[in-house]
């Protein structure tokens, strides 16, 4: 893989990993209290074993030309499978965390055990692992795709890839170890936020220069939606994670906002990563592979791109809803919660305009468990969003807030919309990437795909039901106006839906473990010569047809 | 310099009251504008080709 860099690649790469692991040496020496010494280490590893893979290649010829007529795709292969691995091991902990809420014996009286430590670790292994994994992948295979273009380089894709999964490291290496600032899904500390936005500016460039030698006229509407993602991400990142540390040699820092200030920060970044990480860029993963593996142009390409401006625009502003009946001013709570139900429009129109691209595919659909991901993915997006919008309402909030009824839809959207619309997008694009016939077993698909919803609806009536009594029991009165149940009696209440849920993150975990046996076994076939995307071998002829 | 609450207020109400109509006006008129059709229309199709590798 690393003989398909120019030899200018390799030494530019060679510095890169040397200045790395630099890095890493000058946080160990400049540590003031262990850990971040720790997180040097990894630092240094990190650019060390880049630094050999480079270095040990520097001396072999110049790559054969012939590579620039074909697009960049091994560092897309190598996301999809770290992707799973992800996958697997932030799956594992969810059901890990879940069990603790129902068993909180099972931390085995550890401190890195500890539910405080294991759920981030858990939200961010799925969320930045697992799903940022495979947003850089299937942007990496869209953005070339969709400009008929090669992509700029082929130094920055690794760059990217390799240093945003140091940064996943970091992050959850820290959560063990209690390094944390406090801020939901913007957990980690100063050393590794710097080194993200490192990467991600890498990542934006790297996507201008491709769409900048684009073959076609028209930038297609799925790069928008991934640049959106990139673009917001960058934004929210940095303003978010303003901060000043305690002094260099030290994990610990304080944010730059304080009181009300930084909550309303906090919930505008943490909304608007519900928003460009786990939907405006998977939305681009739904424009791109839905309408390609059904063979048949989306429904109308106008609605996606109001939808497109609906969602960045109104997104924005929906944050403030998280903190209903808080100390934040009456008129900017009132001004999310109307953002939220506005935002119902847009997501409406992309969960429409997915569904409506299948009818009269409905067949393909019902055969075709790789579509059926891609229209359940739509299905579970029109119902999150839903869900999302109308408990933003403040009175709906007032039942709602603080109980498991969040959970519910949280995961109907992560499980649901996310996590399916991915394995579908894996499914496509595997066979395609590896020049396959098809994935190795497209009855593991089957088992796959009826695990995973099977999972998801048990983990969200388990939690409906446990939301809705949560909340009633906490504002029950009785005769002398005292609340008719302590907090205890309600956590009672809860043990069979915690059961519940663990058992259904569990079907959804043994799910993502065949997808990831299958994607592997596929990687593992004989190559077939043609070159064209044929998946499981359905849509080949249905897709000439439509042409 | 002090910025009063209220004036920042005023100000976030009005001009975020215009600037998201302009934004939807245009929004609206770039996507309905009839000379865009055919573009939009062949970018739909775009993507449905089977060929796989980058234009020279």
């Amino acid at each position: 893989m690393i003989q398909q860099l120019t030899k200018f690649e390799r030494r530019f790469g060679l510095v890169i990993s040397v200045l790395v692991a630099g890095a890493g040496l000058t946080l160990i020496g400049m540590s003031e209290d262990g850990l971040l010494a720790i997180h040097g280490t990894i630092i240094l590893a990190a650019g060390f074993i880049a630094a050999l893979l480079t270095g040990g290649t520097i001396h072999e010829p110049e790559p054969d030309a012939k590579r620039l007529e074909s697009y960049y795709d091994d560092p897309i292969k190598f996301g999809i499978i770290v992707s799973m691995i992800w996958a697997v091991f932030g799956m594992f902990m969810g059901v890990w965390v879940a069990t603790l809420l129902a068993y909180p014996e099972w931390t085995f009286d550890a401190a890195w055990s500890s539910f405080g430590r294991l759920r981030p670790v858990h939200t961010t292994g799925v969320i930045f692992g697992f799903g940022g994994n495979a947003l850089i992948a299937t942007s990496f295979h869209v953005m070339q795709r969709t400009s008929r273009a090669r992509m700029a380089d082929q130094l920055s894709p690794w760059f990217v890839l390799l240093g945003y999964n140091l940064f996943c490291i970091l992050a959850v290496s820290g959560y063990f170890m209690g390094i944390t600032q406090s801020k939901e899904y913007a957990e980690p500390e100063w050393y590794a936020d710097i080194w993200l936005v490192i990467v991600w500016v890498a990542y934006f460039a790297l996507y201008m220069r491709t769409l900048a030698r684009r073959r076609e006229p028209h930038i297609y509407v799925a790069n928008w939606y991934y640049l959106a993602f990139i673009l917001v991400v960058a934004v929210l990142h940095i303003v978010n994670n303003l901060a000043v540390p305690v002094s260099f040699g030290h994990i610990k820092s304080y944010s730059a906002f304080s009181g009300v200030q930084d909550a309303m920060t906090q919930w505008w970044y943490g909304h608007n990563a519900v928003a460009f990480f786990l939907t405006a860029g998977f939305l681009g993963m739904l424009y791109y592979y839905l309408p390609k593996r059904a063979g048949r142009p989306i429904y109308s390409y106008r609605m996606s791109i109001i939808g497109f401006w609906g969602i960045t625009f109104f997104y924005m502003w929906a944050g403030s809803h998280h903190l209903h009946f808080t100390a934040l001013p009456q008129w900017v709570q009132t001004l999310g919660m109307t953002f939220s139900v506005m935002l119902l429009v847009p997501s409406w129109i992309a969960a429409a305009n997915a569904l409506l691209t299948l009818n009269g595919a409905w067949g393909k659909v019902r055969d075709d468990a790789t579509l059926r991901f891609m229209f359940l993915a739509a299905v579970f997006y029109g119902l999150s969003t839903f869900e999302g919008s109308f408990m933003a309402i403040r009175s709906v909030n007032a039942l709602s807030h603080y109980t498991d009824w969040t959970v519910g839809p949280v995961h109907a959207g992560a499980l649901g919309w996310v996590a399916l619309i991915t394995f579908g997008s894996f499914y496509a694009l595997v066979p395609w990437l590896w020049k396959r016939e098809g994935m190795y077993s497209s009855k593991l698909v089957e088992v796959h795909f009826w695990l995973a919803l099977s999972g998801t609806l048990v983990y969200v009536f388990a939690m409906w039901n446990s939301g809705v009594i949560q909340g009633l029991m906490w504002r029950t009165y009785n005769e002398s106006g005292a609340l008719a149940y302590s907090f205890n009696e309600s956590m009672v209440a809860m043990h069979p839906y915690y059961i519940a849920r663990a058992i259904g993150g569990l079907l959804f975990l043994a799910g993502a473990v065949v997808g990831f046996y299958n994607i592997w076994k596929t990687t593992k076939m004989d190559t077939v010569q043609s070159s064209v995307p044929s998946g499981d071998g359905l849509i080949a002829d249905d897709a000439s047809h439509s042409r | 310099m002090e910025i009063e609450h209220g004036a920042l207020v005023y100000f976030s109400k009005f001009y975020g009251l215009i600037y998201l109509l302009l934004l939807s006006t245009g929004v609206l008129v770039y996507t309905f504008w009839p000379k865009n059709k055919k573009r939009f229309d062949y970018a739909a199709k775009s993507i449905l080709t089977e060929e796989d590798h980058p234009h020279a």
